[in-house]
């Protein structure tokens, strides 16, 4: 497998669960990035950076726009925009029209990452009740990336998982108790 | 919708928008390109178009679809009180100090289809301000102003602008504001009696006038960091001493170079410019 330079994690329902197993297993010395897309009700002031950084040495923070990716740390999308990666490796924030009913939409960050990043980006999607993320994943394999999934048997709703697997050319499947393993071995 | 695999490439998005620069006098050079891209693909993909040269042709040689480009890239999504506690602010704080004036102007820069104008109305309205101001709401899309302008927005979304309006600390029946035909919600002639919309590019346009409140609000997220400073700049020209400057939920004064003369609001985004 090529090295990774991006890791990007989306997911909807029954994915912060996951999250809260994973996280505290990766190992700190990280050497790229973590960006976390996941969907939530709408509110400014976000509880998950919070919830998550009592996690994991890692640095967690919720992207500032035009924020530059840096490796060894985990980005939390903010609620309410899209969150997109461009050529330069900076974030930008777009609030422009929901997608497959989500805003944050795991489509719109997997499909621009996967442009910049092409084969050195790896993106994993996590359980959730709706087929976003499965497009994402598409342009993810086009450009050259690799697409990961939960196992659809270990997600708490499978739909979503089950919706790539379904769609996509996916790479790796994997149970909540091997992403760990399989991030800290990415780099 | 959703695209898998661009069939537009970063040069080709270059190119159009150097045509746009060349033919009609639009610079949308300094906007971040990950939006602008997804925004000309959706457009070429829901139009149907066969190529590139096509797509450029049309752009150049047909007025109507050259404004029909600028309206489908640009993004246009926008609420009545969107982000209930910034509007409980403005009421509780921003306004009733600018009714201390014996005149209020207000520029809503960016104002797309004139939900925040129409809400800034509201506040005003009921604050017994309104007669004493003036609101200029300006878009570089002639289109969305015309939008604007008929006062009209749809009935389903009545039922989150309520809540929302509530949230902000509204009291008053919020099916009040507005008559409801069909489909459409016509809002109240007097909102729209002290509001001018106007066309105005933040990228080109100079300042025309000199404001005590100015909202941008999730549209600098749209600019590259030197338009951003170009515009922020623009805004400071355009403030009185002790005026505020009302951004987005994640937009922020605080790497520019006019921050040094702004005092942010605790817990807002929005900051006083000090005398």
């Amino acid at each position: 497998m090529n090295k990774c330079d991006a890791l990007i994690i989306g997911g909807s329902a029954g994915s912060l669960d996951v999250l809260l197993k994973v996280l505290p297993l990766i190992k700190p010395d990280l050497n790229f990035p973590i960006t976390i897309v996941i969907h939530r009700k709408n509110g400014a002031d976000s509880l998950l950076p919070e919830l998550l950084s009592g996690r994991t040495k890692l640095l967690v923070k919720e992207i500032d726009e035009k924020e530059v990716l840096r490796p060894g740390t985990v980005y939390i999308a903010p609620s309410d925009y899209h969150t997109l990666i461009e050529q330069d490796h900076t974030f930008s924030l777009d609030y422009s029209e929901k997608i497959n009913y989500s805003r944050p939409a795991i489509d719109a960050t997997f499909q621009t990452a996967a442009e910049v990043y092409k084969e050195k980006l790896v993106c994993l999607l996590l359980s959730g009740s709706n087929s976003d993320g499965v497009n994402g994943l598409k342009s993810v394999k086009a450009w050259g990336g690799t697409a990961v999934i939960q196992d659809p048997q270990s997600a708490q709703v499978s739909y979503m998982p089950a919706q790539a697997a379904a769609q996509v050319k996916i790479d790796y499947i994997l149970p909540i108790e091997d992403m760990a393993d399989f991030i800290n071995l990415l780099s | 919708m959703s695209i898998e695999l661009p069939v537009i490439t970063d040069e080709q998005v270059e190119v159009l928008l150097s045509d746009l620069l060349e033919y009609y006098g639009y610079d949308f050079t300094g906007y971040s390109r990950a939006s602008l891209k997804r925004r000309i693909l959706r457009l070429y993909s829901l139009d149907k178009i066969p190529g590139f040269a096509e797509f450029r042709y049309k752009i150049k040689s047909e007025h109507g679809y050259f404004k029909r480009f600028v309206e489908q890239i640009t993004v246009n999504v926008t609420e009545m009180f969107r982000d209930p506690l910034f509007f409980k602010t403005l009421r509780n704080e921003v306004l009733p100090k600018l009714g201390t004036y014996p005149f209020i102007r207000i520029w809503v820069a960016g104002c797309s289809t004139g939900e925040e104008a129409y809400s800034i109305s509201i506040l005003l309205k009921e604050l017994n301000l309104l007669h004493k101001s003036l609101i200029y709401a300006t878009d570089l899309n002639p289109v969305v102003l015309e939008k604007a302008a008929q006062s009209m927005f749809a009935m389903s979304q009545m039922k989150q602008y309520s809540e929302n309006y509530i949230s902000s600390g509204g009291t008053n029946d919020f099916s009040s504001y507005y008559t409801a035909n069909y489909s459409l919600a016509k809002f109240n002639e007097e909102l729209k009696s002290k509001i001018i919309f106007s066309t105005h590019n933040l990228v080109s346009d100079h300042s025309f006038n000199e404001f005590q409140l100015i909202l941008c609000r999730n549209v600098l997220i749209y600019f590259d960091r030197d338009l951003q400073h170009k515009v922020l700049a623009l805004f400071d020209d355009s403030l009185e001493g002790l005026g505020y400057l009302a951004l987005g939920t994640k937009e922020t004064l605080d790497f520019s170079q006019i921050s040094k003369s702004y005092k942010r609001l605790p817990g807002e985004k929005i900051w006083r410019k000090t005398n």
